[in-house]
């Protein structure tokens, strides 16, 4: 287990160290790093820590934001097909961030865009637990959770729909791919005080999870209060999702297939689960946004398309595996 | 000592009544069979025991908060669930949750209870199995030993033999007539009356939205009681091997 954990944590460190080397600007490895700890004149301390140092952190934060609430999720909903999004989270921020790029909101005021975007989140997060109940099962905010991002999803072709301007459409389009180029420390001090609350509120719900192990009713009796634990849940992940939409938009396959691939590795206890699926988001949202910039550095691959690509196969892959070891 | 009081116990589910009116006092030492036909509420009658379902009236567990009623009380409900593919050992060791500070990892105390219930429950040589990759049977067998493993004074579970063979339900009921002479007590919903009144101390006999009967299993397996609750004759008799019950018809 210590290894799992060792394993992860050394591969995470070791992109975040490439993701800060890799670039259009050709700076040599021990320069670079040089110009990001002790700064000074010139391009390259400009380059390291205004561009690919954001850049980094972000791929670190969000990368663990959607692992972490990809396996409180899944451990809730004692279900590996559920992912973060499905509370209508990502959904309605995408729909904050494209009202934002319309009315023109985002190119006013570089705070536009995540600000709107994050109300677009709290908006839709308070909408699901308004409408799933403050004693409901996990059916009803799973349902509530599609009624929302199916709402959201309309009125984000509606705005497309009536775009006039042909530009504002393009961005939206691509903005709502995922991407974390050219995001700079203002992106990273936004969103960073709400991802912590949302950590904060999901990394202690393991022992619960790991009582739901034996069913919601059996989890009451050990002393697990559903109810709140349901309520932190769902808060903690708009917090951190909405964060990571807000500042990077959506992201997808990353909270479905890190907490997938890991399970087996961790003995499928879901405390342990939370701990290495955020490390091992972190590691592929780093590894995702590092190939972007190998891959094709002159045609701006997007993030979220990437981790589509590859996600999308890995989990076809795990469900073949699954499929074959049913009877 | 008193374990479980109930008093004057009501549920009514979607505005039909389950049961009304049930009292009782379950002490220390007793090992006691929820008897009745289906539907006659025993689940539901647990269940509102232990606070998981709303009911009028008064639980004892319910004078408690919920952390220091499952130091108390442990419940094995009917439904087998068991969400992910962990380890027998794991799974068994869910049941010292509400005895573990938040983070903290089993104690040498902790990891000797869950030893205990393994070896209760004759699961030593599956430690290290999957537990979803087991029968229904052994998974029912895995789930006491959860049960076990959370070391209360009260313990209740519902349908705790149905599915385990002949050799594991007897054993089953062995050990929960074993924890009843240490000076626990047992609430346990079954169906196979034969061993109910082989094991059980007390059985109490719910039907008709009460309580019908409540007392030794021969008080309570009367041929007047099982005719009207149950619509059965049976062969009740006090033999060299112990009692022996054996449903026979079924009374048109």
């Amino acid at each position: 287990m210590i290894r799992v954990f060792a394993a992860l944590a050394i591969l995470c460190a070791a992109l975040f160290i490439a993701a800060l080397l890799v670039g259009p600007a050709q700076i040599g490895a021990i320069e670079g790093l040089r110009a990001l700890i002790l700064g000074g004149e010139g391009p390259a301390p400009l380059v390291m820590q205004e561009i690919r140092l954001p850049r980094a952190l972000l791929a670190v934060m969000i990368g663990l934001s959607l692992g972490l609430s990809g396996a409180a999720m899944q451990g809730y909903l004692r279900n590996p097909l559920a992912e973060p999004g499905l509370i209508g989270v990502s959904g309605s921020a995408a729909l904050g961030a494209v009202v934002a790029i319309h009315t023109g909101f985002s190119a006013a005021w570089a705070y536009g865009l995540p600000l709107s975007a994050l109300a677009g989140a709290l908006a839709g997060v308070a909408l699901v637990i308004a409408l799933a109940g403050p004693r409901g099962s996990s059916l009803t905010l799973i349902l509530a959770g599609i009624a929302i991002s199916a709402m959201a999803a309309a009125l984000t072709s509606l705005v497309l729909n009536l775009s006039s301007n042909p530009f504002a459409a393009n961005e939206i389009v691509f903005w709502m791919m995922g991407s974390l180029a050219d995001r700079s420390m203002m992106h990273v001090g936004l969103a960073l005080p709400l991802m912590v609350v949302g950590w904060a509120m999901l990394l202690p719900l393991g022992r619960g999870l790991d009582a739901l192990t034996l069913g919601e009713d059996a989890a009451a009796s050990m002393g697990v209060r559903l109810t709140r634990m349901r309520l932190v849940l769902v808060v903690g992940t708009a917090c951190v999702v909405g964060a990571a939409t807000a500042v990077a938009g959506a992201i997808g396959f990353v909270g479905l297939v890190v907490p997938h691939i890991l399970r087996p590795l961790v003995g499928a206890r879901p405390s342990r689960l939370l701990w290495a699926s955020a490390l091992g988001g972190a590691v592929m949202v780093l590894a995702a946004d590092l190939a972007v910039r190998l891959i094709l550095p002159e045609r701006d691959l997007k993030l979220g398309v990437l981790t589509a690509l590859v996600g999308a196969p890995l989990f076809l892959h795990l469900i073949y595996k699954t499929r074959r070891e049913l009877p | 000592m008193t374990l479980l009081a109930l008093d004057d116990l009501a549920v009514d589910l979607r505005g039909r009544a389950i049961f009304a009116g049930v009292s009782a006092r379950i002490e220390a030492g007793e090992f006691v069979g929820l008897i009745g036909p289906n539907g006659a509420g025993k689940t539901t009658l647990m269940r509102a025991a232990l606070g998981l379902v709303a009911a009028r009236g008064h639980s004892s567990l319910l004078d408690h908060r919920a952390v220091d009623r499952a130091r108390h009380a442990a419940w094995m409900p009917q439904a087998r669930d068991i969400a992910w593919p962990v380890s027998v050992e794991a799974l068994v060791a869910l049941g010292r949750v509400p005895h573990l500070p938040t983070g903290r990892r089993l104690s040498a105390e902790d990891q000797a209870h869950v030893d205990a219930a393994l070896a209760a429950m004759g699961l030593e040589g599956m430690r290290h199995r999957t537990a979803t990759r087991l029968s229904g049977g052994e998974q029912a067998r895995v789930l006491i030993a959860r049960a076990l493993a959370q070391d209360t004074p009260l313990l209740m579970a519902d349908e705790p033999i149905a599915g385990l063979d002949p050799a594991h339900q007897i054993a089953t009921m062995q050990v929960f007539a074993g924890l009843a002479r240490d000076g626990r007590a047992v609430i346990a919903s079954l169906h196979d009356l034969g061993l109910a009144a082989r094991h059980c101390t007390r059985l109490l006999l719910l039907g008709e939205g009460g309580i019908v009967a409540d007392g030794p299993p021969g008080d309570v397996l009367t041929p007047d009681n099982l005719a009207r609750v149950f619509h059965v004759n049976a062969w009740f008799a006090d033999t060299p091997h112990g009692p022996v019950f054996q449903p026979l018809e079924v009374i048109e």
